[in-house]
């Protein structure tokens, strides 16, 4: 540890925002939802000439939303340290996903640290705990090298807590290395699709088993901790950790696909739910830290 | 800070028929809305009121008063000033048989 290092290190834990946070040395965006949207946004698929094209993975898709929580049997549950979180809601359908996203481009092909505080719930609609209800919870990049780096590939490396499926009650964190066919759109062939988000090809994550606290009625949640280390220079993961649970990436691998010709240098960030039931699931972004080593 | 304005497409190229309605959207923070709708396609049959619906729970909805004209051609636009909505936010429409309207749903929502 260097001087520099302990005083950013004694900055930071006086603040009562980072000090929650255990960021790389510089800060790309730290997203608190009581500020407001914060660049999110949501992850419309590609289309030309028609919506018709559009996939229906995608075309399910809808607005991200500032939400406090609100239960009809208490009201506002609130965020960690604010009344608002950012609120990912599902269609009411088994197996609807919905996404957020957030673009950006990176400076320098190094590690980056993506940290966030989540909570998940299906819609309180029976008097039931529900916990088989959603599906899953998760969070991707969508990454490119840059335009003078290659040659190297678009990489995609995706996460999510298989937290049941067909009523039962799973609990492990998945990966992802393949994804559905690439498809042209349209007719001028600047523009193709997949949805990588289908539910296939998902692997499990080596010692991913985990049992996340989802407390006793279908309206209480308690906030988690994800981070997710990564080297844009290698473009492999190096460290995820949720609450307590720090968990081995040797397994882990990301969907790679050929470089495309309009996203060199590309870093998006997306976070996304998916019911396993005809009930919406809700995941909620108290907070999203995003920081670099450059 | 400026106040939050935000602008959520909440349905895009849905086809509406029968009881149809836009999916709950939380704006708490909102003190006013404008909902635009535009159809997408030439709309078939005789189209009904759109109306303005407002929740406690995203579950139970009230009509909230207000009603307007769904586009009647392609590309045509309509929309609703509201305020004081409290949360949650739909527009919901019942379409008689034979009729149908493909739409873009937008809130634009300001603190």
């Amino acid at each position: 540890m260097t001087q520099l290092d302990d005083m950013r290190r004694a900055i930071r834990e006086s603040d009562p925002q980072l000090s929650r946070f255990d960021p790389l040395p510089r800060i790309i965006c730290l997203d608190d939802f009581d500020r407001g949207m914060c660049g999110w946004t949501q992850l419309v698929g590609n289309y030309e000439d028609t919506l018709d094209a559009m996939l229906p993975g995608y075309a399910q898709h809808s607005h991200a939303m500032l939400s406090t929580l609100p239960n009809w049997d208490f009201g506002s549950h609130g965020g960690v340290d604010g009344s608002y979180a950012l609120k990912i809601a599902t269609r009411a359908r088994k197996g609807a996903q919905n996404v957020a996203i957030k673009r950006l481009t990176f400076r320098k092909a190094g590690p980056i640290r993506l940290e966030a505080y989540f909570t998940f719930k299906p819609e309180a609609t029976e008097l039931a705990l529900s916990e088989t209800d959603i599906r899953s919870f998760g969070f991707l990049y969508d990454l490119q090298i840059g335009d003078t780096s290659g040659p190297g590939d678009r990489v995609m490396p995706h996460l999510r807590f298989l937290n049941a499926q067909d009523g039962e009650h799973i609990q492990k964190w998945q990966f992802k290395r393949r994804t559905m066919p690439i498809k042209p759109i349209g007719t001028a062939g600047k523009t193709i699709t997949h949805y990588h988000l289908a539910p296939s090809d998902w692997e499990d994550l080596p010692g991913g088993e985990q049992r996340l606290c989802y407390n006793e009625i279908p309206t209480k949640v308690n906030w988690h901790y994800l981070r997710f280390d990564f080297d844009l220079a290698t473009m492999q993961a190096t460290g995820f950790q949720v609450n307590d649970r720090v968990f081995a990436m040797d397994g882990f691998d990301c969907i790679r696909i050929p470089a495309m010709k309009n996203l060199w240098c590309m870093l998006n960030l997306a976070f996304f739910a998916e019911t396993d039931t005809d009930k919406r699931a809700f995941a909620y972004l108290d907070s999203v830290c995003l920081s670099g080593d450059f | 800070m400026l106040p939050e304005n935000l602008t959520a497409v909440v349905a895009r190229n849905e086809s509406w028929t029968a009881e149809s309605a836009t999916e709950p959207y939380e704006a708490g923070w909102a003190k006013e809305a404008i909902v635009f709708v535009r159809a997408l396609k030439q709309p078939k049959g005789t189209l009904p009121k759109a109306r303005i619906e407002i929740s406690a729970d995203g579950l139970h909805w009230c009509h909230e008063g207000s009603e307007f004209d769904l586009p009647a051609a392609k590309d045509a636009v309509t929309f609703q000033r509201v305020s004081h909505f409290g949360n949650f936010l739909r527009v919901a429409a019942r379409l008689p048989q034979g009729a149908e309207i493909t739409v873009l749903v937008t809130l634009h929502l300001k603190a």
